[in-house]
């Protein structure tokens, strides 16, 4: 049978039946409330040509300091590294340290930002002004990392499908970890004409 | 002979079919798909109930008229009866379900779980989706969970099926056998990044989409035109998403509420000058999926008559997509309806039957 269509909705009711209270928290998810004002975060995708280059770079200067972390351990940089690092990134980029940076690959804009979480580009539900669902005055972040993408050199890597976030990994140095493993991957490249056939 | 219909097994309506080659699942759905028929699904509108034949009321009236129905997960983040839940009782009745999967209330443990036991109930087909944030339900304090997003729920089943192991690589000793579908929306911006989100998400998985409502074909069939030139059309089916609009104010409200629906001015403007607005809602349905079927690499509709769901058969029967066939139908099987007529006969009518006279009326 058909159901009269109710004027309002319970989540309505719910939102009606809330306290009435002098205090209204700015805005709706807890995600946003963490996060700064867009201006730094706009400007870093807006240049992330220039961030891609620099990150690259960046990159290779702390590979080749692996010795030296190595040397001191990894273990004992990791509090120091850290505590740059979640400034830096957390200013640039309103970084939420999960601990396994994909910022190049999603045109600088942290997809951690984004309500949901979402690793694999922009949900349904995108106003038709570009900016979030859940936050309707952020402008949503996959839209931003779209445009981001598009000036970077290697933005076709926004394509890729990004494995789910390990939540075991959160509030890690994402540097170290891209330098130790990068480091190893140098060191099986290295040894691996040895055994592997020549060429 | 007993009277079947095609793509039910014989041995019982509720087992899953024949594999097929080529096929992943042993769904109907894909059967369908892959026959190259134009597919017709639907949506159940979920009850808030813990009766059976609330559901079974529900899923009745498309009977004969849907190759499949999606079981929503708690659309909209509104509580309802789960997705899972109705998957089992429409499997139990032979119906073919889309057992929807959303990210927002469950992690990867639990979800792992349920696609096994979906899949164990003999469902052949899973909608991974991302889900609506806490905020727009009837729930804004519950927690999101959001542990994987559709695209890696997409790869999470296709491992489990292709290559038999959960996410941490554990083996199973069954793996499901899954048709794997997916959500597109061609109307949200970034409008130049959402046909190569497609190709990710065929590259996670997906065999087919269905794409949100579509109210603006012209931008419908550019997004069509794109995917097809990206080669998309071959490796996924896509349904379109129609339904009708029960009234402009309808439209509006959902126009200004509902992100993610794009509903354009003439749309809203040919409901307002109708005098009946509710049959202009169901014409204007009926007249995009006569425009979208026509669109090369179309390969069905995707009926969602929210509170309507009475006039999902009328629109398919108008719009005539599914050009004579008829989608399988729940029935008495004919043995079972001779049993039940005999029965009757000897319980309700008078009669005194002897076997001497038995025997005469069998010669």
């Amino acid at each position: 049978m058909p159901e009269p269509t109710p004027a309002v909705t319970q989540a309505t009711l719910v939102k009606k039946a809330a306290p009435k209270s002098d205090y209204k928290p700015a805005d709706v998810s807890p995600q946003r409330r963490v996060q700064r004002s867009f201006a730094v975060r706009l400007w870093s995708v807006r240049h992330s040509r220039l961030l891609e280059w620099f990150y690259a770079r960046f990159a290779d200067m702390f590979l080749t300091l692996h010795p030296l972390w190595k040397g001191i351990g990894y273990g004992r940089v990791e509090a120091p590294i850290k505590f740059v690092e979640k400034r830096v990134k957390g200013f640039m980029f309103d970084c939420r340290m999960c601990g396994q940076c994909i910022l190049s690959s999603t045109g600088m804009s942290c997809p951690m930002n984004c309500p949901k979480q979402l690793r694999n580009g922009p949900c349904g539900g995108v106003r038709a002004n570009g900016n979030c669902e859940v936050e309707p005055d952020m402008p949503c972040v996959w839209v931003k990392a779209w445009e981001g993408s598009r000036n970077m050199k290697h933005g076709d890597k926004i394509l890729d499908v990004q494995k789910p976030v390990d939540q075991s990994l959160r509030e890690t140095s994402a540097w170290l970890r891209v330098t130790a493993q990068a480091a190893a991957a140098r060191e099986a490249a290295r040894n691996a004409p040895k055994t592997g056939a020549p060429t | 002979m007993i009277g079947r219909q095609r793509d039910e097994n014989p041995a019982g309506i509720h087992l899953p079919l024949e594999p097929l080659p080529g096929h992943t699942s042993r769904g109907r759905l894909e059967r369908v798909l892959r026959r190259g028929e134009f597919a017709v699904t639907t949506e159940l509108n979920p009850p808030d109930s813990a009766d059976p034949e609330d559901v079974y009321n529900r899923a009745k009236i498309f009977d004969g008229w849907v190759d499949a129905i999606n079981a929503v997960d708690a659309s909209g983040a509104n509580c309802h009866m789960s997705s899972v839940g109705i998957c089992a009782l429409l499997t139990r009745m032979g119906y073919a379900p889309i057992m929807q999967i959303a990210c927002r209330d469950r992690n990867r443990i639990a979800i792992q779980g349920d696609v096994l036991g979906g899949a164990a109930m003999g469902v052949a087909n899973m909608l991974c989706l991302t889900g609506d944030g806490v905020q727009a339900g009837d729930q804004p304090g519950a927690k999101p969970v959001f542990d994987l997003d559709c695209m890696s729920l997409l790869e999470t089943c296709r491992i489990m099926r292709d290559n038999g192991k959960f996410l941490s690589g554990r083996k199973l000793t069954t793996p499901p056998q899954l048709f794997l579908g997916a959500a597109i929306n061609p109307f949200a911006p970034p409008i130049d990044f959402r046909p190569y989100r497609l190709g990710k998400k065929i590259a996670a998985g997906a065999q087919f989409v269905q794409s949100q409502y579509c109210f603006d074909v012209p931008m419908f069939r550019t997004y069509m035109q794109q995917i097809r030139d990206l080669g998309f059309t071959e490796k996924c089916f896509i349904l379109c998403g129609v339904g009708p609009l029960a009234s402009a104010k309808t439209a509006k409200w959902i126009r200004s509420n509902v992100p993610g629906i794009h509903i354009p001015d003439q749309i809203v403007k040919r409901l307002e000058g109708a005098q009946d607005q509710k049959k202009e809602g169901k014409q204007l349905c009926i007249d995009i999926i006569n425009e979208v079927k026509e669109i090369p690499g179309v390969s069905g509709v995707h009926v969602m008559a929210y509170r309507q769901e009475e006039y999902v058969a009328e629109i398919v029967d108008e719009s005539g997509v599914l050009k004579g066939r008829q989608p399988w139908k729940r029935e008495i099987r004919r043995d079972d309806q001779l049993v039940a007529d005999r029965l009757d006969h000897i319980l309700h009518d008078e009669i005194t039957e002897t076997q001497v006279d038995m025997v005469k009326t069998a010669h």
